[in-house]
């Protein structure tokens, strides 16, 4: 098939995760770190630091970022760039509510 | 070289002095008698000081090292009982000192009014600090009641700072409303209800008939027959001028000290007077603006000089944290004309009156933003005919858009007053930091003075330093706990107790943080705080602790965590060692080690294993070590005179007694203690946070060590006979510290910072005081000391150990 669709996968209700916090989902051999806002904005990032593979899930969530447990990389979390000097990403998902309901797309397969 | 003698150190001989050094400091042999046994100090910050949101030291204007420097000879706590002006001598009651030129700086002495019991122990007043001391020791008991005379400016400075201190205090007022002088009745109605909110009771119309009480102060009883129970009263209902000197010493005196605009004494030239005891053509002086001017012009003259001293209109500011207030010049004058601005929602008020299209007076409540600007009006006298439709809503309302509060400063002329109490305007500031090449508040204050006295336009003065230096300023005199907040980590510690502050979002919104919640350097100070200051309601945000704190366990470099049992004082048994050898077996754990605290780490364990862990470790007796806790971790010991030839005590004992009595309170950074039980010290207590060293007669307590980062040996702070009191000596100071230091600052930093005398002042010389800091570490304990282990083998927090969701690689494909 050509045809590029996003398969949207249902992890979880928003109420899982703890506000300013994170859960994981298990993915094959790779950890999804998903996280819950201050505002209840839900985002998905590979978890693994750019910097030296930090679990970001495990981080302290603020505004639209996360600080890595390890080292104190803020890394964003809508688009997994590394902030301020630093450099490098961890990849992002898509992610959206739906009637509570938290909606991950694994990609393009 | 001349001799000046100077009879009183206020802060207008005081200012006096900078000047005159400054001009030519060789010009005299200067002495500087003073009855308060202590130098000059910034008087106008005693209610920060009384209501605990500054110490006195951080308001000392002159030290001993600047008299010294200076070349002063000082007479602190020695009272002038004469000036001879024949011989011109002053006489002390240490002996007499020949002057050329004599300065009276005597200020002004509290008004008492005349009823009966007036002299009862427990009536003060409130002029300096040993007023300011004997209130603060007042309201240490517990349920004591105030009563305040005097519903003026220092009257309420007094009330609220000591309601802050958790009195009982009512205030009494002769007048119909609150600070009559500087207030018309509905600014004074408005302050009146924002008192009484902070828990001030304040009666109005209320005439004082007599102090009650036999050998101390019991009450206040009022004209119509009211009586109030009362443990202090604070007598301030006015001062005058002190002029006994003066008088005795045949100089012509008014209700002050009759002085020409030249600051001298009208029937002696060589006298001069300065301050708050001088009468210029029947005007009194009491703000510290016209001192400042005063002190001025007399430096000059002294000099040599011709310079005169004109007043000026004043602006009045109530140094009450949290109440915006603010009064400016005429609004009593006839034939006036008012706009009058009512926000009930908001709690504003304001008054603006005119005369002639000239602004002659400006009443402020609630929002004073504007204060500045409407008092320049005031003082130039500027026609205001064409904006005075939108005048009332401020500078931002004219000549069409509204200005950011950036422009506005921008807007002000070059002789607009920013500070009041020292009288410095725009055009002065600009120029300091632009010559002087000034980058720092501290320069700008050191410089112009500007802020320098109350600091109520820091703000103001760091807005025009941003002007002027643009990106090049950082508004960070005080280092910013981060960049969510200019506020340092001291400032927002003590504002969290003034303002009460209980929740983070109470303090980001109070404290008005810049970002909507934190980030992850201070939400781990500010839960800290919060924990440490509210122990009982306060509840524990755990997404804003570090990782480590929030499951229990050390993250490692590959995302595992570490284990580490709390073994008491180091001591273990066959059948603990067996439930940890059980324990890496079944969950393979793949290496055990010692640590450097006398316990086992068990390292390399997967998140979801940790309760699991838990619950065997906790099946076998085992609590939390807390080996990744901002708080207390070990306590190692030797073995003591249980085994060791040289032992002198039971220092195991001591150790295990300390770790379980300690176990669970959280710190600013982590506390590490050790117990030797003889100078041999095989604990190797001399670098810990804090450690014994026990000998044959008893105890000796160290503190402040470090072997981290940096190494250093500990200071001793005492040594005591007794367990019981080597216990609460190392509690006490463990919560001096808890309440004291900034996060993440280990005890030797915060010790080296405030100094060590200052701790063995608080813990070792004030019995009354550790016993306090004891008591408040035991409350918090009640709330600290729960196996967080345990909490979590029986569900808490189960989400944080447990993937959401497991998707199967195809599921997705």
């Amino acid at each position: 098939m050509n045809v590029q669709t996003q398969n949207w996968v249902a992890v979880g209700v928003l109420e899982d995760i703890p506000r300013r916090g994170a859960r994981c989902v298990s993915y094959g051999a790779m950890t999804i770190a998903v996280f819950r806002t201050e505002n209840d904005r839900v985002f998905a990032l590979e978890d693994k630091c750019p910097h030296r593979n930090g679990p970001l899930s495990q981080g302290i969530v603020h505004d639209g970022c996360v600080t890595c447990p390890l080292h104190n990389w803020v890394i964003s979390l809508e688009t997994g760039q590394a902030q301020g000097t630093d450099e490098g990403a961890t990849a992002s998902f898509p992610v959206k509510l739906e009637g509570g309901r938290i909606l991950l797309s694994l990609g393009r397969a | 070289m001349q001799k000046l003698v100077i009879i009183g150190a206020g802060m207008a001989s005081g200012r006096l002095l900078e000047h005159l050094f400054e001009l030519d400091p060789d010009a005299f042999d200067v002495t500087l008698f003073n009855a308060e046994p202590r130098g000059n100090y910034n008087r106008i910050m005693l209610s920060p000081v009384l209501s605990g949101e500054k110490s006195y030291e951080e308001i000392i204007t002159h030290d001993e090292d600047w008299y010294a420097r200076n070349n002063v000879a000082c007479r602190f706590g020695e009272h002038v009982t004469k000036i001879d002006r024949e011989r011109k001598v002053v006489v002390g009651e240490n002996g007499e000192v020949p002057y050329d030129k004599l300065v009276i700086a005597t200020g002004s002495a509290p008004f008492i009014i005349p009823v009966e019991g007036r002299n009862l122990p427990g009536v003060v007043t409130y002029r300096d600090l040993d007023d300011t001391n004997a209130m603060i020791e007042a309201s240490g008991k517990p349920g004591a009641k105030a009563v305040v005379i005097g519903g003026g400016l220092l009257g309420l400075e007094a009330a609220a700072g000591l309601r802050l201190r958790g009195m009982d205090v009512s205030v009494i007022h002769l007048s119909g409303h609150l600070m009559e002088r500087q207030l018309d009745e509905a600014a004074g109605y408005l302050l009146k209800r924002d008192l009484e909110r902070r828990g001030i009771k304040v009666h109005c119309n209320s005439s004082t008939a007599a102090i009650l009480g036999d050998d101390r102060v019991e009450g206040v009883l009022l004209e119509d027959d009211t009586a109030f129970q009362a443990d202090l009263v604070v007598m301030a209902v006015g001062i005058r001028p002190e002029t006994r000197l003066a008088v005795d010493a045949g100089l012509e005196v008014a209700r002050g000290v009759s002085i020409t605009p030249q600051m001298q004494t009208l029937n002696d030239p060589d006298v001069y007077a300065v301050g708050e005891c001088v009468d210029l053509d029947g005007m009194l002086f009491g703000l510290v603006a016209p001192l400042y001017d005063q002190a001025k012009v007399l430096a000059e003259n002294l000099l040599g000089g011709e310079a005169t001293f004109v007043p000026k209109d004043l602006a009045t500011k109530l140094k009450v944290t949290g109440i915006d207030l603010y009064s400016a010049g005429d609004f009593s004058a006839e034939d006036r004309e008012e706009i009058v601005l009512r926000d009930a929602a908001a709690a504003v008020y304001k008054r603006l009156v005119l005369k002639d299209n000239r602004l002659i007076g400006a009443v402020m409540y609630g929002d004073t933003a504007d204060g500045a600007w409407f008092f320049d009006l005031v003082k130039n006298g500027a026609d205001i005919s064409e904006m005075r439709e939108t005048l009332i809503f401020g500078q931002a309302y004219q000549g069409g858009t509204p200005l950011d509060p950036m422009a506005a400063v921008a807007a002000l002329p070059d002789d607009a007053e920013i500070c009041g109490c020292n009288g410095v305007c725009k055009g002065k500031i600009v120029n300091a930091i632009t010559e002087k090449g000034l980058t720092g508040l501290d320069d700008v204050r050191a410089h112009t003075k500007a802020s320098a006295s109350c600091g109520a336009c820091t703000g103001l003065v760091e807005q025009l330093m941003s002007l002027t230096l643009g990106d090049a300023f950082s508004p960070a005199a005080v280092q910013p706990m981060c960049g969510c907040t200019d506020l340092g980590h001291d400032d927002v510690r003590r504002l969290i107790l003034a303002k009460e502050l209980k929740s983070i979002d109470a303090v980001m919104q109070e404290l008005e943080w810049k970002t909507s919640c934190g980030c992850a350097k201070c939400r781990p100070a500010l839960n800290y705080y919060l924990v440490c200051d509210w122990p009982d309601e306060y509840a524990d945000d755990y997404q804003s602790r570090f990782i480590n704190e929030r499951v229990h366990a050390n993250v490692q470099k590959d995302g595992t965590y570490s284990v580490v049992p709390r073994m008491w004082g180091g001591v273990t048994s066959s059948k603990e060692l067996r439930a940890i050898a059980d324990v890496v077996d079944k969950f393979n754990i793949p290496t055990v080690k010692c640590t450097g605290g006398q316990r086992i780490d068990m390292l390399g364990i997967r998140k979801e294993d940790l309760p699991a862990v838990w619950a065997d470790l906790g099946e076998a007796g085992f609590v939390s070590g807390h080996a990744y806790a901002k708080g207390l971790r070990t306590v190692k010991t030797c073995v003591g005179n249980d085994w060791c030839r040289f032992g002198t005590q039971d220092s195991t004992g001591l150790g295990i007694r300390l770790e379980k009595f300690m176990w669970g309170s959280w710190t600013p950074a982590k506390v590490k203690l050790a117990v030797s039980g003889c100078p041999r010290n095989c604990a190797e207590a001399t670098c810990k946070d804090v450690g014994v060293i026990c000998v044959d007669s008893g105890f000796e307590i160290h503190f402040a060590g470090a072997a981290g980062l940096e190494i250093k040996g500990t200071e001793v702070l005492c040594q005591v006979r007794t367990e019981d009191e080597a216990l609460e000596y190392i509690v006490a100071l463990t919560q001096m510290y808890r309440e004291q230091a900034r996060y993440l600052e280990r005890i030797y930093k915060w010790a080296k910072r405030i100094g060590y005398d200052e701790v063995r002042r608080q813990i070792v010389d004030d019995p009354e005081r550790r016993r306090h800091f004891f008591d408040r570490f035991v409350f918090s304990q009640k709330f600290a000391q729960v196996d967080p282990w345990s909490e979590r083998v029986s569900g808490k927090d189960k989400h944080e150990f447990r993937p959401m969701a497991i998707v199967p690689k195809e599921a997705a494909e």
